[in-house]
């Protein structure tokens, strides 16, 4: 693909789609946005990546974000899915964790640091806590709770 | 050790060693996905029932990958719909192992397991694939794959090591299913020439990664190893067990019965 990188504006646009299922976080929070560029013919080419492969999120993520562009005034734009290299929760940014832990959600550890940290509540942050399932109410999910105030919460797995 | 299956030789139906190749692997997750759905409902505990049904969409969505990528390799306008729902039984070249029957939970995690174990290594190699988009579908599927291991690992020691009930279960399942774990590691001319490619790895090369995780989760989990004495082969050739057409029956029906519909 040999596209210029969009102009701010229509970047901006495409940065602020949500996450269906987590709606209050951002694709570009979430890290899976890659690029948005305009193509030779005027059009916006935006690259995205999965974050499981099975996520029932992508589609209502390519329908938002090409709405988006629509409203943006950038009609026509395709949305390319690529793999490699494959998203890791590692590309949520500083803002994306913080707004899951708003949420009662606790943001995934640093990958390579998964057995030395621990989990902490998102309530009251204490490191006392246990996994009831690896899967919660999605797959991305473990279900949690915390031994110290009692709160069962979601964890955001490390992938 | 016995070796059952179709007679040998050059399959039937001729085709692409790179097209046959990527759409084996994405029909053993097609199958294994709609198997692992037909828990929804029915898992032993609201959890599970969730964990099951996600498994199955990870399953589902590799698939999707693959078979848009067989498609697109073969070049006659087969998209991932009509390689899914367009084929019949013959024409699926899934593991044997994918088709076989639920049953009960343990039996579904004995199959689980012998799955994941294979998954991890397999998607681990192909990582490095010559196919850039085999490759990036693989660094992808390596990541779900070790957390599905981790998932069925986990059930078949509690249940290995539970009550005699849950043993013996277990145990059955493990039992019944092994003949099936042969097929894993046979190698083929599809296998050989991607092989020759730098496209895709030698089967057998999987067997020790595969034999240390399921010898030590079976060890951890007081179960018996199954003898070696008799393996089932044919899925990579399209001869399936009387299962797989049943599955399909009920995957296929809606397409089938209303082609080309859509909502």
């Amino acid at each position: 693909m040999s596209g210029v990188e969009a102009p701010p504006d229509i970047r901006r646009a495409v940065a602020a789609v949500e996450d269906p299922e987590l709606p209050f976080i951002t694709i570009e929070d979430l890290g899976i946005l890659r690029t948005v560029e305009l193509e030779e013919d005027g059009r916006v080419l935006v690259t995205v990546t999965p974050t499981y492969s099975g996520c029932p999120a992508t589609e209502v993520i390519r329908d938002s974000i090409i709405a988006a562009l629509e409203m943006a005034g950038a009609p026509g734009a395709r949305v390319r899915t690529v793999f490699s290299p494959a998203w890791s929760t590692d590309d949520i940014t500083p803002a994306g964790r913080h707004k899951l832990e708003q949420a009662g959600i606790a943001p995934p550890r640093d990958v390579s640091q998964v057995l030395d940290l621990p989990i902490l509540c998102p309530r009251c942050r204490d490191a006392a806590t246990h996994i009831v399932s690896e899967f919660g109410s999605t797959a991305c999910k473990a279900l949690m709770v915390c031994d110290t105030c009692g709160e069962p919460f979601d964890h955001f797995k490390e992938l | 050790m016995v070796v059952s299956g179709p007679p040998q030789g050059a399959p039937e139906v001729e085709m692409d060693s790179h097209v046959a190749y990527v759409l084996r692997l994405g029909d053993d997750n097609l199958v294994l996905a709609q198997r692992m759905g037909e828990w929804i409902s029915r898992g032993p505990d609201l959890e599970e029932d969730i964990a099951l049904g996600n498994i199955a969409l990870d399953h589902l969505g590799v698939a999707r990958y693959l078979l848009t990528h067989a498609g697109d390799l073969e070049g006659r306008g087969r998209d991932e719909d009509t390689l899914a729902m367009g084929r019949s039984e013959r024409e699926f070249y899934n593991l044997i192992l994918c088709e076989q029957p639920n049953v009960d939970f343990a039996h579904t995690m004995a199959r689980s397991l012998f799955i994941d174990a294979w998954q991890v290594p397999l998607w681990e190699s192909l990582s490095a694939s010559g196919d850039e988009v085999l490759a990036g579908i693989a660094q992808k599927a390596v990541k779900e794959a070790r957390y599905h291991l981790r998932h069925s690992s986990t059930w078949v020691i509690r249940l290995g090591d539970g009550t005699d009930e849950s043993h013996a279960r277990m145990q059955a399942g493990i039992d019944r299913l092994w003949r099936f774990t042969g097929e894993l590691f046979i190698e083929d001319e599809v296998d050989e020439d991607m092989v020759a490619e730098g496209v895709g790895i030698e089967p057998p090369a999987l067997r020790p990664a595969w034999e240390a995780t399921v010898g030590r989760v079976l060890s951890e989990a007081n179960l018996e190893r199954p003898e070696d004495a008799y393996v089932r082969v044919g899925g990579r050739r399209g001869y399936h067990g009387e299962h797989l057409g049943h599955l399909l029956s009920e995957m296929q029906w809606m397409s089938r019965a209303h082609p080309g519909a859509k909502w």
